[in-house]
């Protein structure tokens, strides 16, 4: 085989790289079938040295990370059209904007849930307070000789103490459902993000 | 030989070939063929991987009509060879303790 029809072969062989890196590769073979003829060699014995192309071509490719690979294989082969430019420019115009507006109201929805959650507990503390001074008053009352006021103020704190219990439960159910969704959301968005990855 | 080591071996022994003076692709693979046979493609990537690394520049100079590349050794690619040196000295002291285990049993 001559140096030239080795060359052109490679050449096709290695149709899957980067133009430049080609390039590099087949100056490389070239010179080193040139040395081997100065040396003395003849022109298909120089070539014969190298190898085969197809081993040459595995070995380059066994060599060459798949991502460059990839990298020219997505490589758009047009040019990008003007009016995909002025779309991109105006999709990113009115990304921007957009963006920190969308996190914001994402963030100012999660304020709110999370202040009724704490408002929920408000209450359910301020019932404990009352039911706690109700029974004090009332023992004020008893010592007083009040007793009608004493009834009706622990009758109070009896009442207060209940819808506590009450309260906690819900409260609880509350913040257990606030959990729930903060981690429902924290999920769609990883599946949002490795979905952008993969397409 | 397991790949890695060949590997580093393989990056040493290239820029040893080019540290007395600069030399070119058929020349550095004569001079290594009495230790190791080293393929065309094999020598491009490893040349290429240790230009990439600052080891070594190549520069393109004629001869006889045509161009050929000649890879210069930097700074950084004799250090690398005095690194070389350090890590098998301490390889070979292993070695010894190793051999020294075996013949004992």
């Amino acid at each position: 085989m001559s140096k030239q029809e080795f060359l052109e072969q490679l050449r096709s062989g290695l149709r899957g790289l980067p133009q430049e890196d080609i390039e590099e590769r087949l100056n490389f073979y070239s010179e080193m079938i040139d040395d081997r003829i100065e040396e003395g060699l003849s022109e298909s014995e120089a070539v014969a040295a190298i190898g085969t192309v197809g081993d040459v071509v595995s070995q380059i490719l066994a060599e060459t990370p798949l991502t460059k690979i990839v990298k020219e294989k997505i490589r758009p082969k047009s040019r990008i059209k003007p009016w995909m430019i002025v779309l991109l420019i105006l999709g990113s115009l009115l990304l921007f904007p957009i963006m920190p507006a969308v996190i914001v109201i994402i963030l100012s929805a999660y304020i709110v849930v999370l202040s009724v959650i704490i408002s929920l507990w408000a209450i359910f503390v301020s019932l404990i307070a009352s039911a706690l001074g109700g029974a004090v008053t009332a023992v004020y009352f008893a010592i007083c000789g009040r007793g009608l006021s004493a009834f009706a103020t622990l009758a109070v704190g009896s009442l207060c103490a209940g819808l506590a219990i009450v309260m906690f439960f819900v409260c609880l159910a509350a913040t257990k459902g606030v959990v729930w969704l903060t981690k429902k959301f924290a999920v769609g968005l990883k599946y949002m993000l490795v979905g952008k990855e993969t397409v | 030989m397991d790949i890695q080591l060949k590997r580093g071996l393989l990056d040493v022994c290239v820029l040893a070939a080019i540290k007395d003076k600069d030399s070119y692709g058929y020349q550095i693979i004569k001079d290594m063929k009495p230790y190791l046979s080293l393929s065309e493609s094999t020598l491009y990537t490893i040349l290429k991987r240790l230009e990439t690394a600052g080891m070594l520049t190549v520069r393109s100079a004629e001869h006889d009509g045509r161009l050929r590349k000649y890879y210069h050794i930097t700074d950084s690619g004799i250090a690398r060879i005095e690194e070389f040196k350090e890590d098998w000295k301490e390889i070979l002291s292993i070695y010894r303790f190793v051999v020294k285990e075996e013949e004992n049993e």
